[in-house]
């Protein structure tokens, strides 16, 4: 029997695709149809089947003359946060209804640019503030994993929880995501994928639908580690139209993920060994370092003294700069208008209807740490721990080559759980928030399963710029875990 | 820091965010939630310490001050609530 087209690596795919074993044509119409399929996950905020199909017939005659870029007729689903010209942008939010973007966000014209084509844009948090995908406005994702013994739905992780479950689903060949806190990393431990978010200033944000400018970055998600390789060297570069675009040659990421790890020095923070740790996440991390050390790495304890505080510094930066970003949604020029007596009214109501309760929350909580009289006691205070935070991981790198941490602090839960108290979803992303607020790169990849049979993450964050030692190392966990469970929501509808 | 409800009715004011007054007292239990959790940074000292502004040191360009895009009135009206002959139509501002 032969492995369906939908199964298929980003890597497999493209190479039966030069070798016109198979057309672009047949696989993006085996990606739609397990996109209609399985439209009861709500992956997808916005199907694109004719876009798709013009695409990939595009892609069919470059390659029937040995065309083509290196994404060259593969099929992706876009995180419904990047402006797609011509094709309705969300950002999972009532208040963008409506909106058509004109131009295309730099991230996807590269994208297109390399071959890839456009099966839709995929559902997320709104305005990507979520970690359970529980917040978009156009309803929630349910995960294609469920605990093995029970048929109930759980969440896919977030923000980018649309972009992981139609990966981990094989209604995509990779999908792009983007990662202010965990946003990438998180849903890709929780949905049993690989997800990248390289170093911040790596990938242009210039057409992002922007949360917190400071931390933001796309990257990929896809099912093996080079596929991720794949499609972030289609994403990455200088872009002129981004301040925050850094000048640099995109290196060759997969040829990384061949490199041999032994020799490379392992860091184990013992800060992220939390009070009151679940013993199989401890376990799965245990298990990284077991196979990082007979792949001859050599493991050394450090310390990251300031990582306790790196979750609340966290919750004054990026509600502080989300409430500046999310003050553009006026009603005036796109998106929803709700009318009111005068300006000030249409104002209030459109933003009080337009956005969802947690999008209020931080914008309640940023606009009020910036106010006047309590700037310097929340949001500097907060940037200068951010710079201890920073410096802890930079006093590490002089001794080590990457860190190892576990992903998430659970599996996948269900929706409903944690739901009461902001905080205790905040805490989702303990340890993915630290790097991301020292802008490093950082990569989740399967661990193994739990008791219940769900998958767990493996984290490692490297030095900046430096994305090529995180793309060896997870190669090398990704070959020691050799992870081949497909989930249990597929099965059972196969 | 607890935050009482006049208070959150007053951010509300300036985030221009219409909340309902019921919603006021759950609101209030929430940031202030948040606010106490965030000020275990207090103990932090921070007092020899930058802000970190940019995380990653990536120099500012400069470009010629020249026009480089421009003249797409369609396509900047196209996605308006209301529009008429090239321009927004927005609520009375001056009464």
């Amino acid at each position: 029997m032969t492995a369906s087209l939908t199964d298929l690596t980003l890597k497999d795919a493209r190479a039966k695709l030069r070798a016109r074993e198979i057309s672009s044509t047949e696989l993006t119409q085996a990606y739609l149809d397990a996109v209609a399929r399985y439209r009861d996950w709500n992956a997808f905020i916005t199907e694109t089947p004719e876009k798709a199909l013009a695409m990939a017939d595009a892609s069919d005659r470059k390659l029937a003359v040995g065309e083509g870029g290196p994404m060259e007729g593969l099929p992706i689903g876009m995180k419904d946060l990047f402006c797609t010209a011509g094709t309705r942008t969300t950002a999972g939010s009532h208040i963008l209804d409506g909106f058509t973007p004109p131009y295309e966000s730099t991230v996807s014209g590269k994208l297109w640019a390399a071959g890839a084509v456009c099966l839709g844009k995929t559902n997320m948090d709104e305005f990507a503030m979520g970690s359970s995908n529980i917040t978009s406005y156009r309803g929630p994702v349910a995960s294609p994993w469920t605990k093995r013994a029970e048929n109930k739905p759980l969440v896919p992780g977030g923000s980018s929880g649309g972009s992981a479950a139609a990966v981990a689903g094989r209604l995509c060949v990779a999908a792009t995501g983007t990662d202010t806190g965990g946003s990438i990393r998180q849903p890709a431990a929780f949905a049993g994928i690989c997800g990248v978010k390289p170093t911040y200033g790596r990938c242009s944000r210039f057409g992002i639908v922007a949360f917190a400018s400071s931390l933001d970055q796309a990257g990929a998600m896809a099912r093996t580690v080079e596929d991720c390789a794949i499609m972030l060297e289609a994403m990455a570069g200088f872009d002129p139209h981004d301040s925050t675009s850094a000048d640099l040659p995109v290196p060759d990421w997969t040829a990384a993920c061949a490199k041999p790890v032994r020799g490379l020095k392992i860091g184990i923070p013992k800060e992220y060994r939390v009070e009151g740790m679940d013993p199989e996440i401890d376990a799965v991390w245990q298990g990284g370092i077991d196979w990082l050390k007979a792949e001859g790495c050599e493991i050394k304890d450090i310390s990251l003294p300031h990582t306790k505080y790196a979750l609340p510094t966290y919750y004054i930066i990026a509600p502080a700069e989300a409430s500046s970003n999310l003050a553009r949604y006026d009603g005036m020029r796109y998106g929803l208008r709700v009318p009111g007596r005068n300006l000030v009214e249409t104002y209030g109501k459109t933003r009080g209807e337009g956005f969802g309760v947690e999008v209020q929350r931080r914008v309640l909580i940023g606009t009020y740490v910036l106010s006047a009289g309590y700037y310097d006691a929340y949001y500097l205070k907060a940037q200068k721990v951010r710079r201890l935070i920073s410096d802890d991981f930079l006093k590490a790198f002089e001794d080590v080559d990457l860190i190892l941490t576990p992903t998430a602090p659970s599996a996948a839960f269900r929706e409903g759980d944690k739901m009461d108290d902001p905080v205790a979803m905040y805490l989702n992303d303990v340890f993915t928030v630290p790097s991301s607020l020292a802008g490093l790169p950082a990569m989740s990849v399967p661990g193994g399963l739990n008791g219940d049979g769900l998958p767990l993450g493996l984290h490692l964050i490297g030095k900046p710029w430096d994305e090529a030692t995180v793309f060896a190392g997870a190669a090398a966990l990704e070959r020691a875990a050799d992870f081949d469970v497909v989930p249990y929501g597929l099965e059972r509808a196969a | 820091m607890s935050l009482d409800e006049a208070t959150v009715a007053r951010i509300a004011r300036l985030a221009r965010i219409e909340v309902e007054d019921d919603r006021l007292p759950e609101l209030a239990r929430e940031l202030s939630n948040i606010l106490g959790w965030v000020e275990q940074l207090g103990e932090v000292d921070t007092n020899a310490v930058e802000p970190l502004r940019a995380v990653m040191p990536i120099p500012s360009r400069r470009r010629a001050d020249v026009v480089t895009d421009g003249d797409r009135q369609a396509d900047v009206l196209a996605n308006a609530p209301a529009s008429h002959d090239g321009y927004y139509v927005v609520p009375r501002v001056v009464e």
